[in-house]
C-alpha cells in the first residue's frame, strides 16, 4: 500500500468532479449548517449576556436576601466594598384600578427602587422623562412606572390613578427598556416601577410578606472572585445569594445554554438523517465504480490502496460539504442579525463564534467517517472478475470486524464529543440512544412494509397501477429503506414533538384546572386570617380551603456539613425555599416513615420532610438539617418523611417544623381556594378591597404563563425537526433522482407492453403515497411511543393520543414522498421504449 | 521447457441464479514459458472464465493453478494481486480503461502500483509503441475503440509482463482495427518475449499462435497447432 499511490489516484477519481456528489454535499452541509446556526445563536446569546452582565444584573454585583433588608453589618461590609450601593426591593402585589364604580385588578411584579437605581444602563421611559421624576410626587401621589401590558389590561392613560396595597399612585410614563430584566418576562405579572420610600404606607412590606432585596454594588476592587469568597465565607449561612457580572443572568444563561444544547442533539438528528443519504450516494457512486476498482484489482492494486484511494477522494469531498454547511451556518445568524436582535428578549452578539463551528466540523468529520466507512468497506468485496461477471459484485453480509470496530470507535467518540458539548451526558444518550432506537425501527419497518407489498401485490391482480406500485415497493431496488429511514427520522421527531407537547399542554391546561386551586393568596398577615377565611368559608362556591404559615428559608446545612456538599445541585438546596410549620398533623399530610411531633410539643425543632425529595438527597430520620430564616440558623432533627404531591398545584412544603420552632419568627399565610369558576372573580373583589395588601394569583393565568413558554420551547424544538424533515426530503430527492433510470427502464417496458402514460404515472403517484404514508405511519408509531414514554416515566400523567398531530405527520410524509417522486417522473413518463431498451441491451 | 502456467484437473462452479452452474469440470493444460496459445471454442464453454482463473481474477474451486512455478490456489485476493502486478498483463474484451484518467495515466498505473519512479517516462514509451504518444493528455471518451484498445495493450505490456492475457482484443472492434490490434499484440509479445494466451473468436487471430486449445462445455476438445477444423 502506498499513500502517494492512493492520493495520486484519489486526485484522479476527483476530476469527474461533483457529479453523483450533489446530495451527498447538500446533505452533510445542511446538517452541519443546521448545528452550526444553533451553536452560533447560542453563542450570540452567551456572548451578549456576558458583554452586557454588568447592565443586565445592574451592578458589578448583588446580594440578594429573602424578605428582609440587610443588616447594619451587611450594609457595612457592602459600603467598604463598594463606591455605590444600590437597594432594590422585588415582590408581586396587585394592582387596583377603581373607575365608574367598578374595580380592575392585575398581578404586578414590583420593583421598588431607591434615587441611585439604576447604577448601570438607563431606564427608557414612555413619555421620555428622567426617571427620578417619573417616580417622583405626581400632584400629591408618588409616581410609578407600568408596563405597557398591565397598563393595557388596566386601561390605564399616562396620569391616571392606581392603588398598590393601601397607597395610591399616578401612572406616569410606561415602562420601554428595563435594562436588569434579562428574561424577566419569564415572571407572573408584568413590572411597575415605584420609589422605595413610596411605600411606607403601603402596607405591602410588612413582617413576614414575601420579598426579595437586592443590594447592587458598583465594587472598588476589580477582582471578583476575592470579593464574592468574603461575602460567601461572612454572610451566606445568612441566606444571602451572591451574583456578579460576570454571569449577570444566571437563570437565563442556563436556560439557554439548556435548550441550545437539546436543540444541537435535535440537530444530530437531522446530521443522522443526512448520514443516511450520505451513504446512500456513497453506495450509489462506488458501484457505479465497480469497473474501474475491478480494472485497478487485475493491474495489481491492493485492497488496502483501493480502500485508500476512494477514502481520501470521499474525505476530501465530505471536507468541503462540512466547509460548504459551516459557511452557511456561521452566515445565517449573521443575515438574520436584525430579525433575531428584535425577536428575542435578551442581548445577542452576533458575530462569528469558532466554538460552536468547531463543535459542527467535528459532529460532521464524525458522522461523515461513520456513514461512509461500511460503504467503503464493500470496496474490499470488489474483485477483478467483477470486469467478467456482474454477479460477483453483489456483497452480503457485514464489513470485516475492523471496520465494525471503527465504526463502534467513531460513535463512542460522537458520544463523547456530544456529552462533552452539550455537558450532560444523560442527555446525549437519551438523545443519540432514541436516533439510533428510531434508525433500528425505522429499517426493521421497512423490511416489513416491503415483506407486505409483496404479499398484497398478487391481491391486485386487476388492478395493474396498484400491483406495479406494490411490486416495485416491495423490491430493493424502489429504496423503500432509504424513503423510511430518511423520511420516517425526522417525522418521528417531529410527531414525538406533537405528541409530547400535545400531552403537556392537556395535562396543565386540560387537567391541572380540575384538580388545582382558583387562586393562591399570599402575604395574608396572621391577625386578617380569621376575616380572609370567614369570606371563604362562608361561600357555597368554595369547595375546599388550606392555609398555611409560610415563611422562606435556606437549607445550609445538613448533619452540621453544608447542605450543597451532601445534596449536591438538588432543587431543594438552591436558592429558597417555602417553609411551613404546624402544630397538629394536617388531615391530609399522609405519613410514610417517622411520627408526627405531639400538637403541644415544644422542645428541641423537629422537621418533617417529603419523601421523595429525602430519598433523593439520601436524608434518613435523625438528620439534623439547619435552615436560615430571616439571618436566623434554626436547626431541627429530621423525625418524620411524608408524601407532597406537587403536581397539583396545591399547597406543598418540603420542609415542616413543629409550630413552637418558626411561630415566634415573622411570617404571613398562604391560603388556596377551590372555587367555581364563575364565583372567582367575587371572592378576588371582596378579599382585595378588604385586604389590599395580599396578592391574589389566579391559577388559571399562571397556567397560560406556564403554557405559553413550553409551547415557545415546543415551537423551537420543532424548527429543529424541520431541519431535519428537509434533511430527510434532500434524501427524498436522492433516491428518486438515483431510481430515476430504473423507472425509465420499467416504463420503456410497460409501454411496450401497452400501458398508457397515465396510467404509469398513476401507478408511481400510488408507489409514492403508499410510501410517504407508511413512513408517516412509522413516524406516528414512533412519536406515540416517545410521547407515552415522556408522559409516563417524566410527567407521571395519563397519556392521550393527539390525533390531529398524527393525521399531519401522515400527509406530512404523503407530500414529501409525491413530490419528491414525481419531480422525477417526467422523463421516465416521457422517454421512448425503443432507445432505452437498446441502450439496456 | 519450464512451463509459464500449469494446471490440474481445475473445476470452477459458480452460485447462480438457479443455483449451483458447472462451469469448467477437470481442466489439466501446461503453457510453456514463450509460447503463445489460443483459446477457442463455443460461446459459453468457459474460455473466458478459464483465462480468468490463468490471471488470478477468479479462484478455482477444485484442482490446481501453478504461474511461473507459483501455486495460485493458495493466494489471497492481494497476494494475487501483487502477483499480477509483477508477472501479468491483461487485455479485456472491453478495455476497462478508468475513464478519470488520460491515457498516459492509464498506462502508468501499473507502474505506480508496482511503485517504478519512471512511470510516466516508460508509459509514454509504451504510448508511442502503439503509436498514441500524441494521444497522451487524451481521456478515454475522447478516443476511439481502437485507440482505447491500443492503450489498453500498451497499460498491459508496460510492466513487462511474465504472461500476458488477451480477452477477446479485437472483439470489440472492426476488421481494420483488430488487424491493427493483433498486430500490436503479437509485436510487442515477440519484443519481450512474454507467454500470450489470448480468448478469441478469430480463426486467424487463433492461427496465429504456437497452439490452439477449444474448449466444449467446460472441457478441453482438441489441443491443435491450428485453429481451422
Amino acid at each position: 500500500m502506498s499513500l502517494r499511490t492512493a492520493s495520486r489516484f484519489a486526485r484522479r477519481e476527483l476530476r469527474g468532479g461533483l457529479r453523483g456528489f450533489r446530495i451527498f454535499l447538500a446533505c452533510l452541509a445542511l446538517g452541519v449548517a443546521a448545528i452550526a446556526a444553533i451553536g452560533s445563536v447560542r453563542a450570540s446569546i452567551e456572548a451578549g449576556i456576558q458583554s452586557q452582565g454588568a447592565t443586565l444584573l445592574g451592578g458589578d454585583a448583588e446580594m440578594e436576601f429573602t424578605y428582609r433588608f440587610a443588616t447594619e453589618e451587611e450594609r457595612d461590609w457592602m459600603g467598604q466594598q463598594a463606591s455605590k450601593v444600590s437597594e432594590v426591593v422585588d415582590f408581586r402585589s396587585m394592582a387596583v384600578v377603581e373607575r365608574d364604580g367598578t374595580t380592575e385588578r392585575g398581578l404586578t411584579q414590583i420593583k421598588s427602587v431607591d434615587s441611585l437605581y439604576p447604577l448601570v444602563g438607563s431606564v427608557a421611559l414612555d413619555p421620555a422623562i428622567p426617571l427620578a421624576e417619573a417616580l417622583g410626587d405626581q400632584g400629591g401621589n408618588p409616581g410609578a412606572i407600568m408596563h405597557p401590558l398591565l397598563a393595557d389590561r388596566l386601561l390605564l392613560e399616562i396620569g391616571d390613578r392606581f392603588r398598590l396595597g393601601a397607597q395610591d399612585f399616578v401612572l406616569s410614563a410606561l415602562l420601554v427598556n428595563e435594562p436588569d430584566n434579562a428574561g424577566g418576562g419569564f415572571g407572573l405579572g408584568p413590572r411597575t416601577i415605584v420609589a422605595t420610600s413610596s411605600l411606607a404606607d403601603s402596607g405591602l412590606l410588612a413582617p413576614g410578606t414575601l420579598f426579595e432585596t437586592q443590594y447592587r454594588l458598583l465594587l472598588n476592587d476589580s477582582n471578583l472572585n476575592a470579593v464574592k469568597a468574603e461575602a460567601q465565607s461572612l454572610f451566606e449561612d445568612t441566606g444571602m445569594r451572591w451574583r456578579d457580572s460576570r454571569n449577570g443572568a444566571p437563570g437565563v444563561s442556563q436556560f439557554v445554554e439548556r435548550l441550545g444544547s437539546f436543540l444541537i442533539l435535535v440537530g444530530l438528528a437531522g446530521l443522522a438523517v443526512g448520514g443516511i443519504g450520505v451513504s446512500a450516494a456513497i453506495r450509489a457512486y462506488l458501484a457505479s465504480k465497480t469497473t474501474v476498482i475491478a480494472t485497478l484489482r487485475s493491474l495489481g492494486a491492493d485492497r488496502a490502496t483501493i480502500f485508500l484511494t476512494y477514502f481520501i477522494q470521499i474525505g476530501i469531498l465530505s471536507l468541503l460539504g462540512i466547509t460548504i454547511g459551516l459557511i452557511l451556518g456561521a452566515a445565517t445568524p449573521i443575515v438574520l442579525a436584525p430579525v433575531i436582535q428584535t425577536t428575542l428578549p435578551l442581548p445577542t452578539m452576533v458575530t462569528l463564534h469558532s466554538t460552536p463551528l468547531l463543535e459542527a466540523a467535528i459532529y460532521g468529520v464524525l458522522t461523515a467517517l461513520i456513514f461512509t466507512l461500511w460503504p467503503l468497506a464493500r470496496t474490499e468485496d470488489v474483485r477483478a472478475a467483477a470486469l467478467f461477471r456482474d454477479a460477483m459484485n453483489a456483497a452480503r453480509g457485514l464489513p470485516a470486524a475492523r471496520y465494525l470496530l471503527a465504526t463502534a470507535t467513531l460513535l463512542g467518540l460522537l458520544i463523547l464529543a456530544a456529552g462533552l458539548f452539550s455537558g450532560s451526558f444523560a442527555l446525549t444518550l437519551w438523545m443519540i440512544g432514541g436516533i439510533i432506537g428510531a434508525l433500528i425501527l425505522l429499517a426493521c419497518s421497512s423490511l416489513l412494509i416491503r415483506a407486505l407489498s409483496r404479499r398484497a401485490a398478487p391481491r391486485a391482480r386487476h388492478r395493474p397501477a396498484m400491483r406495479w406500485a406494490l411490486a416495485a415497493i416491495s423490491s430493493p431496488r424502489e429504496g423503500a429503506a432509504s424513503v423510511v429511514l430518511s423520511l420516517g427520522l425526522g417525522l418521528s421527531v417531529l410527531a414525538a414533538v406533537g405528541q409530547i407537547d400535545g400531552n403537556l399542554r392537556s395535562a396543565i391546561a386540560r387537567d391541572l384546572p380540575d384538580v388545582a386551586p382558583s387562586y393562591f393568596f399570599v402575604d395574608i398577615q396572621r391577625d386578617q386570617m380569621p376575616g380572609f377565611l370567614e369570606r371563604v368559608e362562608g361561600d357555597a362556591a368554595v369547595s375546599r380551603i388550606e392555609n398555611a404559615p409560610m415563611l422562606r428559608g435556606v437549607i445550609t446545612k445538613i448533619n452540621g456539613q453544608p447542605a450543597k456538599e451532601v445534596a449536591g445541585d438538588h432543587w431543594v438546596v438552591r436558592g429558597d425555599r417555602g417553609v411551613s410549620y404546624a402544630a397538629a398533623q394536617p388531615e391530609t399530610t399522609e405519613i410514610t416513615e417517622g411520627t408526627w411531633w405531639p400538637t403541644d410539643y415544644s422542645g428541641a425543632p423537629q422537621i418533617s420532610f417529603a419523601a421523595e425529595e429525602a430519598a433523593e438527597m439520601g436524608l434518613a430520620l435523625g438528620d439534623t438539617m439547619t435552615v436560615n430564616i430571616l439571618g436566623r440558623d434554626i436547626t431541627g432533627t429530621i423525625t418524620s418523611f411524608r408524601d407532597v404531591d406537587f403536581s397539583t398545584a396545591g399547597m406543598g412544603f418540603v420542609l415542616v417544623m413543629n409550630e413552637a420552632a418558626l411561630r415566634a419568627a415573622p411570617h404571613s399565610f398562604i391560603a388556596t381556594v377551590y372555587a367555581e369558576e364563575q364565583a372567582e372573580a367575587a371572592i378576588l373583589r371582596d378579599i382585595s378591597n378588604r385586604f389590599p395588601n395580599v396578592t391574589a394569583i389566579r391559577v388559571r393565568d399562571a397556567i397560560d404563563r406556564v403554557t405559553e413558554v413550553l409551547g415557545s420551547i415546543a415551537a423551537a424544538t420543532a424548527y429543529g425537526a424541520a431541519a431535519t424533515l428537509l434533511t430527510g426530503f434532500l434524501v427524498l430527492i436522492g433516491a428518486a433522482a438515483a431510481g430515476q433510470q430504473n423507472r425509465t427502464y420499467e416504463a420503456a417496458i410497460l409501454k411496450t407492453l401497452g400501458a398508457t402514460r397515465r396510467r404509469i404515472l398513476w401507478s408511481f403517484t400510488l408507489r409514492s403515497t403508499l410510501l410517504g404514508a407508511a413512513a408517516g405511519m412509522v413516524a406516528i408509531g414512533a412519536g406515540i411511543l416517545g410521547g407515552w414514554a415522556v408522559s409516563h416515566f417524566v410527567l407521571e400523567t395519563d397519556y392521550l393520543i393527539i390525533w390531529d398531530n398524527a393525521l399531519a405527520i401522515v400527509v406530512g410524509g404523503v407530500v414529501a414522498t409525491l413530490l419528491a417522486g414525481l419531480a422525477f417522473a417526467a422523463r421516465p413518463l416521457r422517454a421512448k421504449p425503443a432507445p432505452t431498451l437498446r441502450t439496456a441491451d | 521447457m519450464e512451463n509459464a502456467l500449469t494446471l490440474q484437473d481445475v473445476r470452477l462452479a459458480l452460485e447462480g441464479n438457479a443455483g449451483l452452474v458447472e462451469i469448467l469440470h477437470g481442466i489439466t493444460l501446461d503453457v510453456a514459458k514463450g509460447e503463445t496459445l489460443g483459446l477457442v471454442g463455443p460461446s459459453g464453454s468457459g474460455k473466458s472464465s478459464l483465462l480468468m482463473l490463468m490471471g488470478g481474477l477468479e479462484m478455482a474451486t477444485g484442482g490446481r493453478i501453478a504461474a511461473l512455478g507459483h501455486d495460485l490456489s493458495n493466494m489471497s485476493e492481494d497476494q494475487l494481486a501483487r502477483f499480477r502486478r509483477e508477472h501479468m498483463g491483461v487485455v479485456f474484451q472491453s478495455f476497462h480503461l478508468i475513464p478519470t484518467m488520460t491515457a498516459l495515466e492509464n498506462v502508468a498505473t501499473p507502474l505506480e502500483l508496482a511503485g517504478r519512479r519512471d512511470a510516466f517516462d516508460r508509459a509514454l514509451e509504451e504510448l508511442k509503441a502503439v503509436g498514441l504518444d500524441h494521444r497522451a493528455d487524451h481521456y478515454p471518451a475522447q478516443m476511439s475503440g481502437g485507440e482505447q484498445q491500443r492503450v489498453a495493450l500498451a497499460r498491459a505490456s508496460a510492466p513487462r509482463p511474465d504472461i500476458l492475457l488477451a480477452d477477446e482484443p479485437t472483439g470489440n472492434l472492426d476488421g481494420a482495427n483488430g488487424q491493427a490490434i493483433m498486430d500490436l499484440l503479437f509485436g510487442l509479445r515477440d519484443r519481450h518475449g512474454a507467454t500470450l494466451i489470448l480468448v478469441t473468436h478469430s480463426n486467424e487471430l487463433a492461427n496465429r499462435c504456437d497452439r490452439v486449445v477449444r474448449l466444449r462445455d467446460g472441457r478441453v476438445d482438441t489441443t491443435t497447432r491450428e485453429a481451422a477444423e
